[in-house]
Order: C-alpha cells, then structure tokens, then sequence
C-alpha cells in the first residue's frame, strides 16, 4: 500500500530525513516511536504534502502511484489521512461544514454523487457516539475552543466519517487521560480492517496495549534505525531511546 | 462549499469579471460636461415639473461651492467631472416601453447574461417565489415586472421619473426630506443630476406581497451613473428590497453617486439590502467604478425599523456609509455588512446610527474581507443627542486578512449627550492562516474551496439577514472576487 525509498526531506533549510525506508501492507498497524526532534512529524507531513517540506532524495508510492507528486488535497482523496498532533482551529466554520465538504470532495474525486443531507447528519451522528462527542459540538467551529483531548478526538472522529485506506496518527494518544485513550483506540480499532493499513506515530506504550501493532520501528536521526514486533515497544518503554543511538 | 456547482469552480478558475461585457447597442449620450443647460436639458428631457428643476439647480448651485470630500481612506487621481457624461440611454427606450414586449430584446439578453431573465420573471409568477424586478440601463429604467400585483396590493414601484409624473404629491414631499440637497458633495451631485432609479411606495398596513429589487446597469463608456432611489413605508408597512449592479470591464474608471432614502413611518418596517457586484478594475488597479453613495434611513415613526444589509464585493472605490436616523420612539436601526476588497480596491465604509428618539436600538455588523493589495477601512459614527433617553448600540466589526499586503483599518467615533445610554463595541482582526487551509487540504478540500468555506463562515452572520436565494448567491459572488487571493 505504501513504498517509501530512501526518502530524504528537508525543513526550512535544515535535513531532517536521512534515508528512510518503510513498507506498509493493508491490513497492517505500524507503531512508530522515536525520541522527539527525530522527524516523525516531518514523515507524516511530507507523506500528506505540506508545503515547504521538500522531498530532496527517494520516492513514495501509495497504491501504486507516485504520491510525491500528487496536491495535498489529491492525496487525501486517494485515501490518505493525516491525525494532526496539533490539529488546527478554523473559527467560523462548523465541524459540519469542513466534514461534509471533505466528505462530498471525496466521493467526487471517486466518481459518486454527493451524499444526501440526512444520510450525512446520520452517519457523523453515529460516529460522533463512537467518539463519545456530544452533537452539539458538530455544530461549533472546528477545534475552536476545544481542550487538547477534545481535539484529539475530533481528528479520530474525522477519520471515521472519511475512512481513508491509509491513516496516520501523530500522536493522536498524546496528552489523553486513560479514558480518553481508550474512545480514541476503540476508534481506531473500529476502522481495522484487511484492506486498511496504520501507521501510529506514539511515544507511549499506553495506546499499543490497546491498539495491537503488526510492526514497532524507531526513527532516530532522519531513519529507522531498529524494526520489530510489539515487543519492541515494550522494551523501548523500559530502556528508553539511548542504548539505539548508542549502538 | 461542496454543494458549490461545476460552473461557478470554472468561473473561479477563470478568474474573470463575469458581467464584463459590452452591450452593442445605439445610445444617445449627451456630451460630455456639466452645466446648467445640461441639467435643464435632463430635466425636460423627462418632461420634469419645475419644481424638480428648481431642486436640481439648487442642488447644482450649492456643488458648485463644495469641494471633494477628502477624510476617506482612498487614494485616487483627481475627477475631472467635466469629462463625464450625465446622461445616457438606448435609443429603443427613448419612449418608455409600455411592456416587455416592447424592450429591446438586446436588452433583454443583457440581463438574461447576467442572470436576470425578465421575461421568465414573468411567465414564472406564481412558481417560484416571485420577485418584481425594476432594471435600469444607464440612465434610465427599461422595465419594471409585477406591476399589476403590486398595484392590487396598493403598492407603488416604478421608476423614480415615472413616479415625478404619476405621483408627484408623493415624490415632492418626501424627495430630499432624509439626504437634503447640499447634504455632500457627491449627495449635491446627484441632486442636480440625477437620471433614475426606483421609487416604492407602501401604503398603511400593507405587507408588500413579494420581494422587490432593482438592478443597475452600466453600459456606456465615460457616463457617470447618478440614479435616485426613495422608499416610503407608511405605517405598520412592510418591504424588503434589493439592489444589485454591475458594469462592463472598461479600462477607464467611471463614477456611480448614487443617493437613497428611506422613511419609515409608525411601525413601518423596511430592509433594504444590497449586492453590490460594480467592475473592481483589474489586478494592477486599471479601471473600475468608483462608487460613492449616500444611503440613509429615516425611522420617522414610532418602532420603526429600517435594516441595511450589504455584499460590497466589487467597485475600484467605495465610499458609502448607510445610515439610520432613529427619530421615532423605540425604533431599531441596523447595519450589516460584507465588503471584499481584492488586488488594488479600496474601500472607506460603515455607517451612521443617530439616536434621536427614546430607547432606539442600533445593531452595527461589520465583515471586512481584504486581499491582495486591497485596503479597507470601517467608519462608524455613533450619536446618541439629549433626548435619547435609554438607547442602546451594539457593534461588532470583524476583519480577516488574506496574504500580508492587504490592510485593514477600523475608525470607531461615538457622541454620546445623554448618561443613560449603553453602547458596547466589539473586534477582532483574524488571518486566513496557511495551517488552516493546509489543514483542509489535508481532508480532500481544494484550496479554493477552504478559502470559500472560511470566508462564508466568517460572513454567516451577515449572509443570513439577506433574501434566501441571494445568500446563496453573495457566497458565489465572494468566491469569484477572492479568486487567486491566495497562493
Ligand atoms: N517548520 C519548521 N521549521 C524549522 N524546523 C523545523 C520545522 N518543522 C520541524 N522542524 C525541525 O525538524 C526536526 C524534526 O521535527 P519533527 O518532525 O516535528 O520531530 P518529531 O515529530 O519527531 O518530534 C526538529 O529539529 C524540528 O525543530
Ligand atoms: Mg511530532
């Protein structure tokens, strides 16, 4: 689903990526964890097209296609999906009216028509329970005036009405309370499915006891330095990053 | 917004003034320059009553002696007003069409071109939610749909020359009784020159059974469009009108002065709303229609009410100001606006609330959009005089900035001679900040589509005062004006 080659990127002047490599098949949950500074956002926003992060070496190709060359926009309606780690407030306009938009750009680009009205309210409804958000807030300008949390959970609820094939989390599990933790991993767990992939960019442990990974890797210093299983994640949680960078 | 249709994305793509065409068709223009023979000329031209004439000639004589108001916030050359043309019509219309029919269809297929089909207007009575429509080429009016519905319910609208014939009485006693003659330089102008435009008249206790709107047209080169408009709302009477103009794309600026009245009697309720669509010029600031206009309501009853409602999104320059005059005893005077000002537009406008009656209440709404180079200023005035015991005012001025050379400015004055009144002032300057709109490119929203969808949600609260369908339509219009203001 998702070939990155060699991939190197720089930020504002500065190299951030090295040479990082990472296959993705469907049906997989990648953990990605890593000290902070070590590029993990640079990787999400770079794969979700943010301008000014400039791809200098490698390719990327999702589904086949070169996703390098694709607008944001486009590849968002390929079916990638980025959790912002710091979603962003748009005053004014509704949660209603950015997911609807999003949702019929989609079906457009797909061919299919725009979703009626009240299928739309009925199915955002449906994923607002999910998340435990109370309808009203459907109707508040997006991420306006939302606590940390709630942010994070809007960003899961977003994933859930868009089911995109690829998403991936930036530390959606950051700064959650247990509770919390869990809606956003019960979210995340609705969506697993064979032909859906996930790569999960976490500090913690925490959301891998309750979203089982396929693959943990870390990223130190632009590249993934170490791949494997769940109980990788374990053992970075007692040892820490130091004895990776040290190797 | 996604519900946005295929042609108005193309329209945006396009990036063009879409009502910038030309209409081929034979005009008498009368030469250019100002004097009182051309005023006389006008008036017996229209056949006018010599008390109209004497109102033009005082107006002219008190121009004379004014000078151009300069505290805007507008840069322009100097006008030479002796360059302009004051008066310009189609030949067809040198007798005034006794029915569609009559119209010049290249007229007819004008405002078809721009979206208002008078002809189906027509035939659709009764379909859709019927509005009568008054259209005025130039100079003068081409065509006023619904009359005979209106007349059935008492209620007057036709061309303001028109009405000087018919109803004199009425156009003597109210004409110049809310913007005198010498009120302004530009108000003085129009005064003396003043060509058409529409007049309404709603007699006691009369709903008016539809929505009606006025739609000004430019068309000739090097004519100024000074048309008159005068709203009579007797008491417990209620209207809803609506304006909108456009103008060719013409490299060359041209002057629109326009001047509007509005009396409300007891109870009487008036909304006047405008879409103000004028040829902005070009990206580098060629051409365009300089806009400066006296608009004002008098709330000469008891709980009246009179609601201004603007969609200011093109001219090269605006200067307008609609204001209330809250004469009666608890009546409501309210403003709200969008103005857009993209690439090299400039814009000087805001309003007048003067409390002059007990507990007067006054809403100012004010959504100032800028970018490009565009620069926008709000000015408010405020007054609340001795006798307007317990009055209450509530601004809200909002500005959203696109890019980094646009400029936004806001000139809040109040005067306030009585102790017991409560105004509160509120606002905010906010940006269209890149992480927003990569934001909902990042959901599969193009950028054009985000912009729309900010610029509609900081402009809700003004879009709904406005007639159904033409908030539907002033999103549209607000799309295309920003089209290229970002990236
Ligand atoms: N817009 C930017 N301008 C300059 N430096 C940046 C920018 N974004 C990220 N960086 C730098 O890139 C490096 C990687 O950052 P980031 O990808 O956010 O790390 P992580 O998400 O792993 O904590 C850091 O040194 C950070 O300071
Ligand atoms: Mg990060």
């Amino acid at each position: 689903m998702l070939e990155i080659r060699n991939l190197h990127a720089t930020v504002a002047g500065k190299d951030i990526l090295k040479g990082l490599d990472l296959t993705v098949r469907a049906g997989e949950v990648h953990a990605i964890m890593g000290p902070n500074g070590s590029g993990k956002s640079t990787l999400a926003h770079v794969l979700a097209g943010r301008e000014g992060y400039a791809v200098t070496q490698g390719t990327v190709r999702f589904e086949g296609k070169n996703l390098l060359e694709l607008p944001p926009e486009a590849r968002a309606c390929e079916g990638l999906f980025l959790g912002f780690q710091y979603p962003v407030e748009i005053p004014g306009v509704s949660n209603l009216t950015l997911l609807k938009a999003a949702l019929n750009a989609q079906r457009k680009h797909r061919g299919a028509p725009e979703i009626d009205a009240t299928d739309f309210l009925v199915w955002v409804r449906e994923c607002a329970r999910v998340m435990g958000i109370d309808p009203k807030m459907l109707s508040r300008g997006v991420n306006e005036g939302f606590s940390g949390g709630e942010k994070k959970r809007n960003e899961i609820l977003q994933m859930l009405v868009l089911q995109p094939r690829l998403a991936i989390l930036d530390e959606t599990d950051s700064g959650l309370d247990i509770d919390a933790l869990k809606v956003v991993a019960e979210g995340i767990n609705r969506l697993r499915a064979p032909q859906r992939a996930f790569v999960l960019v976490t500090h913690y442990q925490r959301l891998l006891d309750y979203v089982q990974p396929d693959f943990v890797h870390v990223l130190a210093g632009g590249r993934i330095v170490k791949s494997g299983g769940p109980e990788l994640a374990r053992e970075l949680e007692e040892k820490g990053y130091g004895w990776l960078e040290a190797a | 917004m996604a519900t946005q249709p295929e042609d108005l994305r193309e329209l945006m793509r396009r990036r063009e003034y879409r009502a910038g065409f030309v209409t081929a068709i034979e005009s008498e223009t009368v030469p250019p320059g100002l004097s009182e023979d051309v005023i006389r000329l006008i008036s017996a031209n229209k056949r006018e009553p010599q008390w109209l004439l004497d109102f033009r000639l005082k107006a002219y004589r008190r121009w004379l002696t004014m000078e151009e108001p300069k505290w805007a916030h507008v840069h322009y050359p100097p006008i030479d007003f002796q360059a302009i043309s004051y008066f310009s019509r189609p030949k067809s219309l040198a007798q005034r069409p006794k029915s569609l029919d009559e119209v010049d269809p290249k007229l007819l297929e004008t405002y078809q071109k721009l979206g208002i089909p008078l002809k189906e207007q027509e035939m659709l009575a009764g379909v859709a939610s019927p509005v009568a429509v008054d259209v005025v080429f130039d100079s003068v009016s081409v065509a006023t749909t619904f009359k005979q519905k209106l007349a059935e319910a008492g209620v007057i609208f036709c061309p303001i020359s028109e009405a000087v014939q018919e109803y004199p009485e009425l156009v003597k006693k109210y004409l110049g009784s809310v913007v005198p003659f010498g009120d302004n330089f530009y108000a003085a102008l129009n005064s003396a020159v003043f060509t058409d435009g529409s007049f309404v008249y709603v007699p006691k206790g009369v709903r008016c059974p539809m929505e009606l709107s006025t739609y000004f047209r430019i068309n000739e080169r090097n004519t100024g469009q000074f048309e008159r408009t005068l709203i009579i709302a007797e008491d417990g009477a209620y209207v809803s009108y609506l304006e909108g103009c456009t103008a060719p794309q013409r490299d060359e600026n041209q002057l629109h002065a326009a001047v509007v009245e509005l009396v409300a009697l007891d109870d009487a309720q008036i909304k006047y709303s405008t879409v103000q669509n004028w040829y902005p010029g070009d990206e580098q600031g060629r051409g365009g229609i300089y806009n400066f206009v006296t608009k004002r309501g008098d709330c000469r009853g008891k709980r009246s009410r009179i609601s201004w409602t603007q969609v200011e999104t093109g001219s090269a320059i605006t200067w307008k100001y609609p204001s209330c005059i809250l004469r009666g005893d608890d009546s409501v005077g309210e403003f709200y606006s969008v103005a857009v000002t993209n690439n090299r537009q400039q814009a000087d406008t805001g309003t007048k609330m003067i409390h002059v009656g007990k507990n007067t209440r006054s809403t100012i709404v004010s959504k100032g959009i800028s970018a490009g180079y565009g620069q926008q200023s709000y000015r408010g005035l405020v007054r609340v005089l001795e006798t307007a015991e317990n009055a209450r005012n509530h601004t809200r001025c909002d500005s959203l900035l696109i890019g980094d050379r646009c400029g936004a400015h806001t000139f809040p004055y109040t005067e306030v001679r009585n102790p017991t009144a409560r105004l509160e002032h509120e606002a905010t300057t906010s940006k269209i900040a890149e992480d927003q709109l990569y934001y909902c490119r990042a959901r599969g929203i193009s950028e054009e589509e985000a912009v729309s969808m900010i610029v509609n949600g900081f402009c809700k609260e003004v879009f709904k005062e406005l007639p159904m369908e033409f908030a539907v339509e002033a999103g549209k219009l607000l799309a295309v004006s920003l089209e290229g203001a970002v990236g």
